[in-house]
């Protein structure tokens, strides 16, 4: 006996042929969302990372703050800002992008403390300044363990946009939501299964980049 | 600010706590559920992630699972649930366990895989059977990344029985529910809070247990390895 009334079928293909427009609507917005909410992450987590890697005493604070950020459950974030900023997209975002800074930042972090040292003091010793050295010898070689972290940023993403529908911005979401209100299976399925393709396949086209960038592991 | 005012009041309020809407029954409900499902979790996956690791085998497997495990949605998991399992604890029981499996599966392998090779052969060298080998040289060094995923999986597992008033089954997120469809705003705040701070203190007591069954002799030598997805073996 299941929550739907009566036999269903899982995919009801008119009902998918009639709803294209929505679909696409809801996969754009999803796609939307999740992109802003990564490259926003970026953009805090840099400097963040950068002085994090100049001021060793400040890295603590940054993982303490962005690990109580991951920790909170995100329809309590989501709807903690409600008081603030409302049922809006902004919502969405900020408690989307808050997600993303821990693994950006500790995945980064970690990808340039593995610089090892006699690499840096090479660069040292060629008479590199700090900032050329971080650009032109430190981050190639970090560069796949950032891509790593945006990749688990961005999957990650993808999940949680669905849960921001039950704030009126969750893309895909919005399709499970309304399959379960109704009580009708086609729009949660297309919802959920057009959510972990999209998943699926930036953790697929992230992984391939990662590995182009670190050639030196190649040989399969 | 007045809200803030208004959801003091409403902690402040006995009529919160009680009956069985009130704050006692659901974050009971709340902490036996994710209780059960860690519990399940790990009996579920910790064997297949120690076992594989200390037999070195299905790397492909274990190392990926973690991965698919991110990719699902935790909402589409518990409506999925919710469409095999009728309503209640059921799907939301199996939904969580779902969630949490995958995380700790990879940690528990790279825990083991993890154990250098020359302590396994002076481990062997000295007469040790593989389950010797197992429980006093492998097991101990694998446990505070071991204990990473379960921590991990924890306080996921707390953020998506929050997701589960959606298929009836109660917990804390029934009020923010109930709230956000009434646009009680003070329900909506107060239950949230309740929401984050119960995962903070689950993620604050996993990592004291994980610091206690670090044994002695690693953990200065061994940074105690923090939560979240850092773990990502492709690197």
């Amino acid at each position: 006996m299941g929550w739907f009334v009566g036999a269903q079928p899982w995919v009801d293909w008119t009902w998918v042929a009639d709803h294209r427009e929505l679909i696409l609507d809801r996969l754009r917005e999803h796609v939307e969302l999740t992109l802003v909410a990564v490259v926003i992450g970026i953009l805090i987590a840099t400097p963040l990372v950068l002085v994090s890697r100049r001021w060793r005493g400040v890295y603590p604070v940054v993982l303490t703050t962005t690990g109580i950020l991951y920790t909170i459950p995100s329809l309590a974030l989501f709807t903690l800002l409600l008081p603030w900023t409302g049922l809006t997209r902004t919502t969405a975002l900020v408690g989307l992008v808050s997600y993303t800074l821990l693994i950006l930042i500790r995945n980064a972090v970690t990808g340039l403390d593995a610089v090892p040292a006699d690499v840096r003091e090479a660069a040292q010793g060629m008479g590199y300044s700090r900032g050329r050295a971080l650009v032109a010898v430190e981050l190639p070689l970090a560069l796949p363990a950032i891509v790593a972290g945006i990749r688990l940023a961005l999957v990650t993403t993808v999940g949680l946009v669905t849960v921001a529908a039950l704030i009126g911005h969750g893309g895909l979401g919005h399709l499970i939501l309304d399959g379960l209100n109704r009580r009708f299976r086609t729009p949660l399925v297309v919802g959920s299964v057009l959510s972990v393709a999209l998943a699926a396949m930036a953790d697929v086209v992230l992984l391939r980049v990662q590995r182009r960038l670190s050639p030196w592991k190649a040989g399969g | 600010m007045d809200l803030l005012r208004d959801v003091v009041e409403w902690f402040g309020d006995r009529a919160s706590w009680r009956g069985s809407d009130g704050l006692v029954h659901l974050l009971a409900q709340h902490v036996w559920l994710s209780a059960a499902a860690v519990a399940i979790s790990c009996a579920i996956a910790l064997p297949i992630g120690l076992g594989l690791g200390h037999a070195r085998r299905g790397e492909v497997f274990a190392v990926n699972v973690a991965n698919i495990g991110r990719a699902l949605p935790s909402f589409a998991v518990l409506v999925f649930a919710l469409q095999l399992l009728s309503i209640g604890t059921g799907p939301a029981l199996v939904a969580l366990v779902v969630l949490a499996v995958p995380v700790m599966v990879t940690n528990a392998y790279v825990a083991m895989a993890g154990v250098e090779d020359d302590l396994r052969e002076a481990a062997r060298g000295m007469g040790m059977s593989g389950w010797q080998l197992f429980r006093r040289v492998e097991l101990p060094l694998a446990m505070p990344l071991v204990m990473a995923g379960v921590r991990t999986a924890a306080v996921q597992v707390v953020a998506t029985a929050t997701l589960a008033a959606l298929v009836g089954y109660g917990g804390l997120g029934l009020l923010i529910l109930r709230g956000l469809r009434t646009r009680d705003d003070v329900e909506v705040f107060a239950a949230a809070l309740t929401v984050a701070v119960l995962a903070l203190i689950t993620e604050v007591v996993l990592a004291g247990v994980q610091r206690l069954l670090t044994p002695r002799g690693i953990r200065r030598i061994t940074e105690v390895p923090a939560m979240a997805p850092v773990i990502d073996p492709n690197i």
